[in-house]
């Protein structure tokens, strides 16, 4: 097999051979390593060394959230009023969307782009909107990028995003708890502890979940300042992100961006333990139901019909 | 405490002693090995660029957002845990035939879970988080997670394997024999540690309820069929390679065991994947759409039809040969054992991982094409793992040919 007494080419003696063999794998390495000189967007020791949400401290926050703050004005241009609105006692939110009155228009998409400053280029969007054939509920029959004059005849709307689901599949599989539901039911991200492995993607039965495959991009003048820490704050690459109910507004009092913007009112948002709110009257009279309800996830966002 | 030091030091000069070995070899060994580590450097530079720019250098999207890491790594995973094929029939059934090979068995399983950890490292979005996953000081999701599983269950059959491999050939050089209760129980554990490793991995599809193609009980088992015909496999074209270019001596015998169970489970193997087929078809729910996007094409979709046939064909020549009694002879069994493993790479990664996310949850269609970059990774990685696995038997061999000894010890013939 092996003769260390013979040199491996004539001529050359064995450590000359092996020294300029160990030189070349040491250049060649270099060499490999050369496009790292690109990498731009290193995080500091502060941020690398960053605790899980639940073990931060009230300090600990405070400084993140100034450290983040600095960032994003250090990134965009715009110091950004950057909070961590915590749940409402008493408040689960709940969303229930009129099937039979959305026309397919798109404006809470873009309204949902804006709110929450998704990557411009490549583009993120948190809801989808399915151009449904009337007579048929299979979603493999829809069309995700119709275009032209809404509504269609002949036609349906069925926008989808996060369900916020009570048996939450992606949070069940992330493996290192970077997604939990809340005490108000919002199932949000640690934009700062996910690692990227996209297995919550893999989970969500309802294509909920969007990643940052490249550098998120976000215009100076596109910036939406009010911003929250678990949800609409700029996302780094590499770590995935989905529709948070706007937290940032609802756990203050206002409508998810989604809500306010719909013409056609088909959007309705609320508290579901509050049996007089509009979506627990909606629960309680409408024709209701949930989507996939057979992967027994109970979804708190509803649809439902007028009759 | 004295004699755990001297010992220490002594298994610190037999591994650098072995390492020796590994500047030492004829052209041949060293034409391999830098075309290797020529490979694994492109990989690296391709990982580089993946590094500063993000996933979009690859072919995954939101729609598909597992793609060959992840394929890669599910193949690889059965490749390890088929050691236990070997390991089976020499320490619980005592016999003799794979005993001279066992530990080469193992050896390839420490390189290849090392592949692995590697194919999931690539695909991580903030690989630089890596520490999160590390019980103790990040936040571990464990039991809830199948992710976590796998991390612990891949993590300890590296050890297992990686202590079993290290002292029975420290014994063989210092020329005792291996005191039981160092071992034994060990390997015990790694049997069924090894079959752990897979079905975890396989339980990490089967339990999503969302992606009807992976949310089907069979595919543990069929893992594990496919793994015990692509593991022992690989090892025959190994061990041959071996008996060539060095003087360890790889019996007929041996080769012949390895094809009786490459041969069994290749039958399983094709007899699971035909269950799993009529489940899908003859029922012909809604949820046969990912089945009808890998073998037919959906809505004029047909990215993935080429590779399942041709997976297809590779699996029934493979059978047919491995049935007949042609592959008695090594250059039948040879091109038996080269097409049945690259029937189930295309089968177990692209014709498992991919179509789970065709048509997506909300039955849109996004086809999935790795990029050159994501390919030279993926090969990177290969390169990286043949490299380690060679390094592995260079360091190895030598002691169980008795050519190495402690220094001022005579050359015994001990065998192994």
């Amino acid at each position: 097999m092996s003769d260390p007494e013979l040199p491996p080419e004539g001529g050359m003696s064995r450590a000359a051979f092996l020294a300029g063999m160990a030189t070349s794998a040491v250049a060649a390495t270099a060499a490999a390593l050369a496009p790292l000189k690109d990498v731009a967007d290193l995080p500091s020791l502060e941020e690398f060394l960053q605790k899980h949400y639940t073990e931060l401290t009230p300090e600990d926050k405070k400084a993140i959230l100034e450290r983040i703050a600095k960032q994003v004005e250090k990134d965009t241009g715009v110091r950004p009023n950057l909070k961590d609105p915590p749940p409402i006692p008493g408040v689960e939110f709940g969303y229930a969307l009129n099937i039979g009155r959305c026309i397919g228009c798109r404006k809470c998409v873009y309204a949902c782009v804006e709110e929450n400053n998704q990557s411009r280029d490549p583009q993120l969007q948190y809801i989808r909107v399915l151009k449904m054939r009337k007579g048929s509920i299979d979603v493999e029959t829809s069309d995700h990028h119709y275009e032209g004059q809404v509504p269609e005849e002949g036609f349906y709307y069925m926008p989808v995003q996060c369900h916020q689901c009570r048996k939450a599949p992606c949070v069940k599989a992330c493996p290192v708890k970077a997604t939990w539901q809340e005490p108000d039911g919002v199932v949000v991200i640690d934009y700062n502890w996910c690692i990227g492995c996209r297995y919550c993607m893999a989970a969500c039965p309802y294509y909920a979940r969007r990643f940052n495959f490249a550098k998120p991009s976000l215009p100076k003048e596109d910036v939406n300042p009010d911003m929250g820490y678990l949800s609409n704050r700029p996302r780094p690459k590499g770590v995935v992100e989905k529709c948070t109910f706007c937290l940032h507004r609802t756990r203050e009092g206002k409508y998810p961006a989604c809500v306010e913007v719909c013409p056609t009112g088909s959007r309705k948002f609320g508290n579901l333990l509050d049996p007089d709110s509009e979506v627990s009257q909606i629960i309680k009279n409408k024709r209701v139901y949930v989507l996939k309800e057979e992967v027994g996830t109970l979804p708190r966002f509803y649809y439902y019909f007028d009759l | 405490m004295n004699d755990i030091f001297l010992e220490l030091k002594e298994y610190s000069r037999f591994v650098w002693r072995c390492l020796q070995r590994t500047i030492d070899g004829d052209w041949r060994y060293f034409t391999w090995m830098t075309a290797l580590t020529a490979v694994a450097l492109l990989g690296l530079n391709a990982y580089c660029k993946q590094f500063a720019a993000g996933l979009m250098t690859t072919g995954m999207s939101d729609q598909v957002s597992w793609g060959l890491y992840i394929a890669n790594f599910t193949f690889l995973v059965g490749m390890a845990a088929a050691a236990v094929m070997l390991v089976i029939p020499v320490y619980v059934y005592k016999d003799e035939t794979l005993h001279d090979v066992v530990i080469l068995g193992e050896l390839l399983a420490v390189a290849v879970i090392v592949m692995c950890l590697l194919f999931v490292t690539v695909d991580l979005g903030r690989p630089d988080r890596f520490w999160h996953m590390i019980p103790g000081i990040g936040k571990f999701n464990w039991p809830i997670s199948m992710l976590s599983w796998d991390v612990i269950v891949l993590n300890g059959y590296l050890a297992l394997n990686a202590h079993i491999c290290g002292y029975l050939v420290y014994c063989v050089y210092e020329g005792r024999k291996p005191t039981k209760a160092f071992y034994l129980p060990f390997v015990f554990v790694a049997i069924f540690w090894a079959i752990s490793i897979h079905t975890v991995t396989a339980f990490l599809y089967v339990g999503l309820g969302g992606r009807p193609f992976w949310n089907s009980a069979i595919v543990a088992p069929r893992f594990l069929a496919s793994a015990f015909t692509a593991g022992p496999g690989f090892l025959i074209l190994t061990l041959q390679v071996i008996r060539r270019v060095t003087n360890y001596k790889v019996e007929d015998k041996a080769l012949m065991m390895l094809r009786s169970i490459v041969q069994v489970s290749m039958v399983i193997n094709v007899f699971l994947l035909f269950c799993e087929l009529f489940k899908e078809f003859y029922t012909d729910s809604a949820h046969v759409a990912s089945a009808k996007y890998l073998f037919f094409g959906l809505h004029g979709h047909y990215g993935l039809v080429p590779w399942i046939w041709t997976a297809m064909a590779l699996d029934l020549v493979a059978l047919t040969l491995l049935v007949l009694p042609v592959s008695r002879s090594l250059k039948y069994l040879d091109i038996a054992c080269g097409l049945a493993i690259v029937g189930i790479w295309i089968e177990k990664g692209m014709g498992l991982v991919v179509p789970a996310f065709i048509p997506t949850q909300l039955g849109e269609i996004v086809e999935y094409f790795p990029t050159l970059n994501e390919w030279l990774i993926c090969a990177g990685i290969w390169g990286f793992g043949l490299l380690l696995y060679t390094l592995f038997l260079k360091m190895t061999l030598p002691v169980l040919t008795g050519e190495l000894r402690p220094e001022g010890r005579p050359l015994a013939d001990l065998g192994h």
